[in-house]
């Protein structure tokens, strides 16, 4: 786990004025290094510009100065081959099913029709929803709609995963045993994770680095290692040091979450 | 057959019924209208004995016509003007007030540009469904989420495979609304225009029959006419409560 695979560097993005004429500078300058095989979190007050940090990475939009790079390559404006991407809305096609919504995700790679079928199978049977092959979205539960997006990502065998806040709209329940398919899904296939999340505990349950991010525009104030082993699951809670670990990075949310909030300053 | 659907049936009947009455009873005088099941009679012996089949199959061949260019049309011409915010803005109000403008003014215009066959007929049938093409696939371009368009991009879809794989795909339901509007217009502007100038076609024979007092080809007509419409109503507003229904929007 020593080998890069994306580079931030001096990374900013400045949105040009909107209908009010205010030019909203939204991240930066971020320099950062996220290693091969690593699940990196970045946590941050609302509107801090994480959406926007995973946008750059995932090539969906330019930074406004500096540079991604990710396996060396510079990504300019097209999604690089290898990255996948899970988005915290419902992302599920709603006239495909589920098995069609999973070979979507392979609509990039030029193989041929059994062997989408065989892989979507595969993925379908791992995230455990095999009964549901047949079924549309519309007839799952929010924690099965996002085990579809999830399956339609990682069944292209990304070699990047990046995911924004993919369990946000979902129960506390349901979050945690979807941190346990996530954190299997990343041990059984190798990928480096990029997770951005508002939620300290998922953070600090999922990933072995996390990036806490300052109030607008977006920088990195503290980098904090988890030191977690690599064969974990969501009981990782009940350690002792788990409370300190989210503590630390409370303790240095909270005053940016406050200047968010316009209250700088204020309290113990 | 479920409750809504007896109530629906028990309607219609009632409303048969009561035409009958009606006409049983001479308030509505055999001058104006026949009792309906003379009305059904003379429709059956007028399909049997093939009588209008030319002028039926004229008056279609138009609404067709009308229909698949104002369609195809409206599809594309929505598509592309939803990715010009301008050109929307600009066209915006007259898509608003189209509707107030009597195109049927304008058919003599089209007859000395176009002729006296079919042309102008097709014409004013296109005029007035092509917008209800346009502004339905506007309003359902605008509502493709974002997050979709997003999955396309890191999918590696280009600008023309999102459309047809993403955008498309998700607007079925507004474009089959987009159809059930574009043959309801096609059909006003097609029989409406063969009521005014027309030698031939649906419209002109109830207009022929109706300043003959012929109500043995009259009302027939006018109730294939109903029937075909409503058919090709029921057809695409049925393929729609599937798709909404496999959308969980039902």
């Amino acid at each position: 786990m020593t080998a890069t695979e994306v580079t931030l560097r001096g990374v900013t993005k400045v949105f040009p004025a909107n209908a009010d004429g205010r030019v909203v500078h939204a991240l930066g300058p971020i320099d950062a290094e996220i290693k091969k095989g690593e699940f990196f979190a970045v946590v941050g007050p609302s509107g801090c510009g994480k959406s926007t940090l995973l946008e750059l990475i995932a090539g969906l939009t330019a930074p406004t100065e500096g540079a991604v790079e990710f396996e060396g390559r510079v990504i300019e404006k097209n999604v690089p081959e290898g990255v996948g991407v899970v988005f915290q809305e419902d992302a599920c096609f709603p006239w495909l099913n589920v098995r069609e919504n999973v070979e979507f995700g392979l609509r990039r790679q030029n193989i041929r029709a059994e062997e989408k079928a065989r892989r979507a199978a595969a993925v379908i049977d791992m995230m455990g929803l095999h009964d549901f092959a047949r079924s549309y979205p519309a007839q799952l539960s929010g924690g099965m709609r996002q085990r579809v997006c999830i399956a339609r990502t990682i069944v292209a065998e990304p070699r990047l995963i990046l995911l924004d806040e993919p369990f946000g709209a979902l129960d506390q329940q349901t979050r945690l045993l979807m941190g346990d398919e996530m954190l299997r899904v990343w041990r059984e296939t190798g990928a480096t994770v990029f997770l951005i999340t508002h939620a300290l505990d998922e953070a600090a349950m999922l990933a072995d680095r996390i990036a806490v991010m300052s109030a607008r525009p977006g920088k990195v104030i503290d980098l904090v290692q988890t030191g977690w082993p690599r064969e974990r699951d969501s009981r990782i809670v009940e350690r002792e040091n788990f409370g300190a670990m989210t503590s630390r990075l409370w303790k240095t949310l909270r005053e940016e979450s406050l200047k968010t909030m316009g209250r700088a300053g204020s309290g113990a | 057959m479920s409750r809504l659907r007896l109530y629906q049936i028990m309607v219609i009947a009632g409303f048969i019924l009561l035409l009958e009455v009606l006409c049983f009873t001479g308030v509505i005088d055999k001058v104006t209208m026949p009792p309906p099941h003379i009305i059904v009679r003379d429709f059956i012996s007028m399909l049997l004995a093939g009588r209008y089949f030319g002028e039926i199959g004229k008056s279609l061949a138009n609404v067709l016509a009308a229909f698949a260019s104002a369609y195809v049309v409206g599809v594309v011409v929505g598509t592309v003007l939803h990715s010009y915010r301008t050109a929307r803005d600009i066209l915006d109000p007259l898509f608003a007030t189209y509707y107030a403008i009597p195109v049927f003014a304008f058919y003599p215009l089209f007859i000395v540009m176009f002729g006296l066959g079919d042309g102008p007929q097709v014409l004013i049938g296109f005029l007035l469904a092509v917008v209800a093409v346009i502004v339905t696939m506007l309003n359902g371009l605008d509502r493709v989420p974002l997050v979709l368009k997003k999955t396309a991009q890191v999918s590696g879809l280009n600008a023309l495979q999102t459309a047809v794989r993403v955008t498309l795909p998700f607007c079925a339901p507004y474009l089959l609304t987009a159809a059930k509007l574009a043959l309801a217009y096609a059909f006003i502007g097609v029989i409406g225009s063969e009521f005014i100038m027309a030698r031939s076609g649906m419209g002109y024979e109830i207009s022929y029959a109706y300043t003959n007092f012929d109500n043995a080809t009259m009302y027939p007509l006018i109730l294939l006419i109903l029937l075909l419409s409503i058919a090709a109503n029921s057809l695409l507003s049925h393929w729609e409560r599937v798709l909404l229904a496999r959308r969980g929007q039902m």
